[in-house]
């Protein structure tokens, strides 16, 4: 059980390097087309940009539909803990806000998006954990 | 943005463990590692942008990530099992509030995000911005009002009033107008009302829907939170956010409709109000009060479970209530001791949240390979010499499946009334959420337990 369970995360996690490198090789390619288009038409947000994020939001619908069908109706709850979680992926944003070296109304923003996403983060996963443990194998 | 390669091949990296996190779910022996993975995705995503050359000045954020990160493993840590709903419901409305200060702090310092100057925004990235912002409004006064009801500051009841469906729907033409406004102006008065009237949205949506619906509205407050996210990605052309938006989006919209199928209501059904609400659902069972219930003590239930060969306990919101999981497993280990086979059996939407009864009744270390879903267990029941039910009421109703008239008709029930007995413990002899009788009381192999659910299991245990 062990054995098969570790080889599963082997093959996936190499799944997911390959995956990796695709996506960047991809990344890569729409870096450079965006720079083309950019020194084509001048604006920088062209539609060559959003079509490139519009398909990433796209499949990842997609790999969300199909992931999440597999998880079993049991841990559903955890489910909602790690999401939660997952979510706050948004302090990427607050904290480019929070970043600049001077001192504006922005950056106060930032602060308290930072502190927001934070609670979010570590509650999250730390609660989402605490579910979990309770999953364990019982030793009856 | 300045994306350098390796940002951006962090950023996918990150994405992937995401992803592989959702994955470790399908069993309960990946999860954890899952919940790591996850955990190493984030902690990747905020060093990469850390080390990122937008971020200059460290010490703010080192204080926000501290306080933040502070806060929430106090709470997650302190909490109670019984009080996940309501956390859970708490947390979203802080990804919405994010969300909303994220766009504020874009809109007024656009360079930041290489998305234009202030004044001179694209208009695209105007559209995506106001998005966020009235995704993120919503969700935040929604799971707020939803965090209310869920921990009793506000009543459960759905609150109605007339004209309430046009209020909203003149709302969100409203809103539709300001968004329209705020992309071709940029102005600041049209964001702000924008942000007003998504609040106000938020409340009025929420406000009506009643407390057995909260399954629901917390998965589809989930699912908001998610697409919030995806929509400040796409203001920041941020792929991470918006893989990691979409997601936790699909992972809600897919809870909802479960949820929903289990009740066999569709998903506007359950927004636009709770049941109960037109006034002929409470007579459909009709009257109770000159039918005779057979009562029953703590003796006589732990007599007939100890020559039961198969007990199946049927959960519900009332055992959570009554913190009663802990005495059920006492009861079902003395039940395993005498020789009966003992399982559970879990309707989708037991509880206040998906999953609750599962969490619950691992907190009191039932082992999760005893617990059934409804699909896998219905068939059971008519082999069981003891169905006991726990704080479940409607779930266990015939009429949804005899009865067109009845409210809930149509709605998967456990067939609890197969078995040979069956056991109710309940404070009174009230109607479930729903409002509509339980015929099932009055039937000759039915037993009423009068009483609290921990006190009546905890009698029947000192009984065995």
């Amino acid at each position: 059980m062990e054995t098969t369970v570790a080889l599963g995360a082997k093959t996936l996690a190499e799944k997911a390097a390959d995956l990796a490198q695709n996506a960047q090789l991809l990344a890569q390619q729409a870096a450079e087309a965006a720079a083309a288009a950019t020194a084509h038409g001048g604006a920088a947000a062209g539609p060559s940009e959003f079509w490139y994020l519009f398909t990433v939001f796209v499949l990842a619908c997609f790999v969300g539909f199909y992931v999440v069908w597999s998880v079993t109706p049991a841990l559903h709850s955890p489910l909602m803990g790690v999401t939660n979680a997952i979510s706050s992926v948004i302090i990427v944003g607050a904290l480019i806000a929070a970043g600049p070296a001077d001192f504006t109304g922005s950056k106060v923003l930032g602060f308290f998006a930072v502190v927001l996403a934070a609670v979010n983060i570590f509650g999250g996963f730390i609660v989402t954990q605490r579910m979990l443990q309770m999953f364990k194998k019982k030793t009856k | 943005m300045t994306m350098t390669d390796l940002t951006m091949f962090s950023y996918i990296v990150a994405a992937v463990f995401f992803v592989l996190a959702l994955r470790g779910l399908s069993n309960p022996e990946t999860a954890r590692t899952g919940n790591i993975l996850g955990m190493v995705g984030m902690g990747l995503a905020i060093l990469t942008t850390l080390l990122s050359p937008v971020v200059q000045s460290y010490v703010f954020i080192i204080l926000a990530i501290v306080i933040g990160g502070a806060i929430g493993t106090v709470v997650a840590l302190k909490v109670q099992m019984t009080a996940l709903p309501q956390l859970v419901a708490a947390f979203h409305s802080l990804v919405g509030m994010a969300a909303v200060l994220v766009a504020s702090a874009a809109l007024f310092a656009p360079e930041s995000y290489g998305i234009g100057t202030p004044g001179h925004i694209h208009a695209g990235s105007l559209i995506e911005m106001s998005l966020g912002t009235a995704v993120g409004a919503i969700t935040f006064s929604g799971s707020v009002i939803a965090f209310g009801k869920l921990q009793g500051l506000i009543s459960g009841k759905p609150l109605m009033f007339k004209g309430q469906h046009m209020l909203n729907l003149a709302l969100g033409v409203l809103l539709v107008v300001l968004l329209a406004v705020f992309a071709a102006t940029e102005s600041y008065t049209a964001f702000f009302l924008l942000l007003a009237l998504s609040f106000a949205l938020g409340f009025l949506l929420i406000l009506p829907i009643g407390g057995a619906d909260m399954p629901v509205v917390i998965s589809m407050l989930n699912s908001y939170s998610g697409w919030a996210a995806c929509g400040i990605g796409f203001t920041l052309h941020n792929a991470l956010l918006i893989v990691a938006g979409a997601l936790v989006g699909s992972s809600g919209a897919i809870l909802s409709y479960i949820m929903c199928k289990g009740m066999n209501r569709s998903i506007f059904n359950v927004i636009l109000g709770g049941f109960g609400t037109d006034g002929s659902a409470a007579s459909a069972g009709g009257p109770a009060g000159d039918r005779a219930v057979k009562a029953g003590s703590a003796d006589d239930a732990a007599f007939i479970m100890k020559n039961a060969s198969k007990v199946i306990i049927v959960p519900g919101y009332g055992m959570a209530v009554a913190q009663a999981q802990h005495a059920l497993r006492e009861m079902a280990d003395t039940l395993k001791a005498e020789g009966v086979e003992v399982k559970y059996a879990i309707h989708p939407v037991a509880g206040r949240m998906p999953g609750h009864m599962n969490v619950l009744l691992a907190e009191a270390n039932v082992p999760y390979d005893e617990v059934f879903e409804l699909e896998e267990i219905n068939n059971d029941f008519q082999t069981a010499d003891v169905v006991y039910v726990i704080g479940a009421n409607d779930v266990t109703n015939p009429a949804a499946k005899t009865d067109p008239a009845s409210p809930i008709y149509g709605m998967p029930i456990l067939d609890v009334e197969r078995a040979k007995t069956v056991l109710f413990v309940k404070r009174s002899m009230a109607s479930g959420y729903a409002g509509v009788e339980n015929e099932l009381f009055f039937r000759d192999n039915t037993m009423m337990l009068f009483g609290d659910a921990k006190k009546m299991t905890e009698e029947i245990v000192q009984s065995l």
